[in-house]
């Protein structure tokens, strides 16, 4: 999958738009897969991370569970869908299919630990969807269709009293992609449910909202963008306070979390806020840099979640939580993973994350925003530092004497994803150039929509020589 | 038609939201059963509410959307297997905590607050 992924990036960085019409039906009329720059990057990110993932999984984590490699695929295939397709509707479906995938996958292991998380999440995630339903189907009562690039031609012509239809419609679709991408009011499952995952799970959960924040970029400069009359740009003076909120939210979770993977789960939630804060702005540098920092973030925190479960398997009873315990082993190994994923998370130099938090820094104009968003940034970034630092030094350096009684076995399998996956951010560094070129291409095909408006025209192709090929 | 149609849909929301902020797994699913309900008949209603008519062109004067009877149908097959995830789930959670209470409280918690959750 991740070379059929790979294949897809590069066809779709020649910047045009290839679409898949199911049944062959001319769009706007059936269901179409869009392939362009953003799907490609977000297939590529997810076909890596799950593939690690799954190496992680398959080194004993799947164990007690037959189920567990056929929920994992499904995810996955629900990840893809959500990210291919062209159709709002569709975008429903797939939300569906990876979330009870999902469901599957937070009960693996069981304990009674999960249970209470697991049911808080699935009944989010029950009135999440019916609020899409109804933001759905105000939109669709008003423009007739359902079709994103069809909708992005409508909208603009709306006028009179089904504007505010639209408008509530837009907001509902904001509110549950919000709930998806974890923004502030809606965060508060996020830790506990992802704290408790096991770690394979947690770390593929790091793109779940990262899917959230795809449908935004996708749906909302697309239609609800510059062109869109007095729809023009919806809501987005709403998400950017409330992406620095989520971001302060998210540091001071951190630095009160007790345990490594509740640090991690609250540092998903510090990257939704920074990434959703330029997003909110709508410049393109700004869309750029949060499409860089995506791909960084997404990797690093995966990362960190498969350390702190290794970490815990090496520490016995002391688990993950951050006290002081017995030395465990493969400390070294160990120490310098959490060390690069705690660097490139808190965004110091010279990893990824430092990178992208400067493309963000960088790419908001002078102004009062300007002033916000590099003061809770930094301070964030600051406060992040001193919350991993803390973290850091009890859990392998403060020491007490005594050894374990019994150390689990590191197998290979285990180490070397949870050692790739890490050092991806260095890779990411090195590849910092070609990415950022990337994301910037990206970030401009986005704003212009009038190359997405253009599949409508496309024809569709005879059934014998396909234009694309599937991803999965 | 049209306002008993909005009235339905509107008590129906209504109870489900009340139910889904109750405190005992029960009441939650109630809510999330008739919230799907509502939800369903209002996506049904986005086609407009007409009588008689056939969803396939050509066979009367006008014509009802047939997309949104696709949509409802999609809908209610999802809801269902998420409300039966959730029995089960909920039933998985009585069994770990011996308490239905949406928070997995046990009954250390001073009764005249337990009764809140009623």
């Amino acid at each position: 999958m991740l070379v059929s992924a790979i294949v897809l990036l590069v066809l779709a960085s020649d910047g045009s738009y290839r679409i898949y019409a199911f049944g062959n039906w001319q769009p706007p009329f059936g269901i179409v897969l869009v392939l362009d720059r953003l799907a490609a990057l977000m297939l590529v990110l997810t076909a890596v991370l799950g593939l690690f993932c799954h190496i992680y999984a398959s080194g004993g984590a799947d164990k007690g569970n037959r189920q567990f490699h056929t929920l994992f695929l499904f995810q996955l295939t629900g990840l893809n869908i959500a990210f291919l397709t062209g159709d709002l509707f569709n975008l429903f479906v797939a939300f569906e299919v990876l979330l009870i995938a999902s469901y599957g996958l937070l009960m693996h292991g069981g304990g009674t630990a999960r249970t209470v998380p697991g049911l808080h999440y699935v009944t989010l995630n029950l009135v999440g969807s019916a609020l899409f339903l109804i933001g759905i189907g105000i939109i669709y009562s008003v423009t007739g269709t359902l079709n994103m690039a069809d909708l992005a031609v409508k909208i603009p012509q709306v006028t009179g009293n089904n504007l505010n239809l639209v408008k509530a419609g837009g907001m509902m679709l904001l509110v549950v992609f919000g709930l998806k991408a974890a923004i502030l009011p809606l965060c508060f499952w996020l830790p506990k449910a992802y704290a408790r995952a096991t770690a394979p799970v947690a770390a593929l959960f790091a793109v779940m909202t990262k899917v959230g924040i795809y449908a935004i970029v996708r749906v909302f400069p697309l239609i609800f963008g510059e062109g869109a009359g007095e729809l023009a740009n919806l809501g987005m003076d709403w998400l950017f306070p409330l992406a620095l909120i989520t971001l302060g939210m998210g540091v001071i979770g951190a630095l009160g979390a007790d345990s490594l993977k509740t640090l991690v789960a609250w540092q998903v939630i510090i990257s939704v806020g920074t990434l959703l804060a330029p997003i909110a702005l709508g410049s393109v540098a700004g869309l750029s840099a949060a499409l860089f920092y995506l791909v960084s973030t997404t990797w690093t925190v995966a990362g960190l979640f498969l350390v702190s479960e290794l970490v815990t398997s090496q520490r016995g009873l002391a688990g993950d939580s951050i006290v002081t315990a017995p030395k465990m082993r493969h400390r070294t190994f160990l120490s310098v993973l959490f060390l690069i994923g705690a660097v490139a998370a808190g965004g110091l130099p010279p990893l990824s994350g430092f990178f992208g938090k400067l493309m963000i820094l960088q790419s908001v104009e002078p102004g009062v925003e300007m002033a916000w968003l590099w003061g809770v940034l930094l301070v964030g970034s600051f406060l992040t530092l001193i919350a991993y630092s803390r973290a850091g030094s009890i859990v392998f350096w403060w020491n007490v004497d005594g050894h374990q009684e019994t150390p689990e076995p590191m197998n290979n399998r285990v180490s070397i994803s949870t050692g790739i996956l890490t050092c991806l951010t260095m890779l990411i560094v090195v590849l910092a150039g070609p990415i950022s070129d990337y994301t910037r291409a990206t970030a401009e095909q986005l704003h212009d929509n009038r190359g997405y408006i253009n599949i409508l025209q496309t024809p569709v192709h005879v059934p014998q020589s396909p234009l694309v090929e599937e991803s999965n | 038609m049209e306002l008993l149609f909005a009235l339905v849909i509107g008590a129906l929301t209504a109870s489900g939201v009340y139910l889904l902020l109750r405190a005992r797994t029960f009441p939650v699913i109630m809510g999330i059963t008739l919230l799907s309900y509502g939800v369903n008949l209002f996506l049904f209603a986005t086609g407009r509410l007409a009588t008689g008519q056939q969803p396939v062109i050509g066979t009367s004067a006008s014509y009802a959307d047939p997309l949104p009877q696709a949509l409802v149908l999609t809908a209610i097959v999802i809801g269902f297997a998420m409300t039966a995830f959730l029995v089960v789930l909920s039933l998985r959670n009585l069994a770990d905590n011996e308490n239905d209470h949406v928070d997995g409280q046990r009954e250390e918690t001073p009764p005249h607050r337990n009764k809140n959750g009623r």
